[in-house]
């Protein structure tokens, strides 16, 4: 006798929602469970504070400390919010590092119900929450002791929830592409998050402006979108005093927009077709659960 | 009935070392996978080379934007050329029985006849002799991109400064891994923390003297600080107007550091290797 039993099917949430909240809630539980709360606190100030202060200290040996100058804050800024590049764009290919060489878990998370890409991007969640709180650390540091003019009253603050959800997009959108790339190498892979940052470090403006570098290197920092992303947060929070200096001058905050508006869909088209190539090679060449143990 | 047969095999003893001869053979064995690993992975040249250079130009740049002296540069090329020491004692050094404990090999260690001590100096010989040749291109090659003139007042006494700054350096790396030894996964995040805050206070980037005396002094518990204080003092022509303290005393501190950092690691390996298996750390995985 056969029966036809039919099992009520459970309502399941959508699975991309799904992916990315379970994720992201995973992501969160290993960025900061390896210790207690404190040590974690201290383990947050410590390092993003210790990054500013080399800036801080290079800058106050040769000018006397005088941070009234526009170009104090400029660099200040641009290094306080760089740290989203290394949070989230390396944080997002880091877990496919972790997950396939650490953890060993990455073939499990193929054969469940999830959507990868949703959940490496989920993974990143923790990664801004961290970075978040750097930033934050960072900044209020330097409004309350290195005279940084940053008055709340005065803040831009459409440009800068606009252009910080523009940026946070298109960082993401870059660590799929990395993610990707991650798939398909053994070696050195570690490495290739911070070799890409490194590089956007020095291209993008970020602490000093793109008139100082040569000028055959300049066409590098136009096209990256960190080079408009940065300008734009600087403008929101400091208004003129970002705006003083020669390399984007002549742009409004509008055209700026459009144009990070424009490189952010870009890198979205982008990351997904990279990631969905990556992925695709990386599952042909049994390639999901390597383990190189560099 | 009891047989009295002999084995038809003849069983040859075969020499095996002990002592210094084992402590050698010891150095020698682990030496060899990191030089040939370098060897065979190409790819470093490529991230080890580029990376460090992104952050020397990084700077570079800043010290430009602000018009800083031309020697600054130089500063920073010098800096940069040193991170690759740094890191190499923090990721390949000090968590590396971390890394062994994950592979499995921790245990292997633990149990063969030789000395923990050799291990870890056969890394650290293996690892100083590749990072050499990466921070020597670093500098070779920020020197020619950014122009740096060298003005060097004593070759004999920077061969010292550096050969004791690198002595002193390893020494405290052997120190650290007797700690990381019972370290789990919260190894890999404090030697991501290890990074920045050394940088700043050992003055990868700027003269350590910019510090008020007690910090600067505070901070030569890490070789580097005072390491590359001599070298500058010792390689730039501003470089003495802006030491923190003379060569001389830099070298003698160094001495002292090497001497406690390598007595310090012998008697905390014991120390703790004995707390890791009293404890059962050597194999625990607690990713």
């Amino acid at each position: 006798m056969t029966t036809n039993t039919q099992y009520p099917i459970p309502n399941t949430p959508s699975p991309l929602w799904h992916s990315f909240k379970t994720a992201a809630w995973l992501g969160w539980q290993i960025e900061s469970n390896w210790t207690d709360p404190l040590i974690f606190a201290i383990y947050s100030v410590i390092k993003p504070l210790s990054a500013s202060a080399i800036l801080v200290v290079m800058y106050s040996v040769i000018t006397n400390g005088d941070y009234a100058s526009p170009i104090f804050p400029y660099i200040y800024l641009g290094n306080a919010f760089y740290q989203y590049v290394g949070a989230i764009m390396a944080g997002i290919s880091w877990a496919v590092i972790e997950d396939r060489e650490h953890y060993r878990t990455l073939k499990y998370i193929y054969v469940a119900p999830l959507n990868v890409p949703m959940y490496l991007l989920g993974r990143g969640v923790a990664r801004f929450a961290t970075g978040s709180i750097s930033v934050f650390i960072t900044v209020t540091f330097g409004v309350l002791f290195l005279q940084v003019p940053l008055n709340l009253a005065e803040v831009n603050w459409p440009l800068f929830i606009g252009s910080l959800f523009l940026g946070v997009v298109m960082l993401a959108m870059m660590g799929l592409i990395l993610a990707g790339v991650t798939l398909l190498i053994a070696n050195q892979v570690w490495f290739v998050g911070e070799a890409v940052a490194g590089a956007l470090y020095l291209f993008s403006g970020a602490i000093f402006p793109l008139d100082v570098l040569p000028v055959w290197l300049r066409p590098v920092g136009y096209l990256m979108p960190l080079t408009y992303w940065l300008e734009l947060v600087r403008r929101a929070l400091i208004g003129n005093a970002a705006a003083a200096f020669p390399t984007l001058a002549g742009w409004s905050n509008g055209q700026l927009l459009s144009i990070l508006l424009a490189l952010t869909l870009v890198f979205g088209g982008l990351g997904y077709y990279v990631f969905r190539k990556c992925d695709h090679l990386a599952r042909e060449r049994g390639m999901i659960d390597m383990t190189t143990n560099y | 009935m009891t047989t009295n047969t002999q084995s038809p095999i003849s069983i040859t003893r075969v020499p095996k070392n002990a002592g210094w001869r084992l402590f050698l053979q010891t150095v020698i064995a682990r030496m060899y996978p990191r030089i040939i690993g370098q060897l065979r992975e190409k790819s470093w040249v490529f991230f080890d080379l580029f990376l460090p250079i992104m952050g020397v130009a990084a700077y570079v740049f800043v010290y430009r934007a602000i018009k800083a002296p031309e020697d600054y540069v130089g500063f920073v090329v010098v800096g940069g050329a040193m991170t690759a020491f740094w890191l190499n004692v923090l990721w390949a050094m000090s968590s590396q029985l971390y890394w062994e404990k994950e592979t499995g090999n921790l245990g292997l260690y633990i149990m063969a006849p030789n000395s923990l001590m050799a291990i870890l100096l056969g890394m650290a010989l293996g690892g100083m002799l590749a990072t050499t040749l990466r921070a020597v291109i670093i500098l070779v090659l920020g020197s020619w991109l950014f122009n740096v003139q060298f003005a060097v007042s004593s070759f004999l006494q920077l061969f010292a400064v550096f050969m004791l700054t690198m002595t002193a350096l390893y020494g405290m790396g052997m120190m650290f891994a007797s700690v990381f030894l019972l370290l789990s996964r919260e190894a890999w995040h404090w030697t991501n923390l290890a990074q920045e805050p050394v940088y700043l206070a050992s003055g990868f980037y700027f003269p350590v003297s910019s510090f008020n005396f007690w910090i600067a002094a505070s901070a030569s518990i890490i070789p580097l600080t005072l390491g590359l204080d001599a070298i500058r003092q010792l390689v730039f022509a501003s470089g003495p107007s802006l030491g923190f303290v003379s060569v001389q005393i830099e070298i003698a501190v160094l001495v002292a550091l090497c001497v406690i950092f390598l007595t310090a690691a012998r008697y905390l390996l014991r120390y703790m290797e004995r707390l890791a298996i009293r404890e059962g750390r050597i194999t625990e995985s607690r990713r």
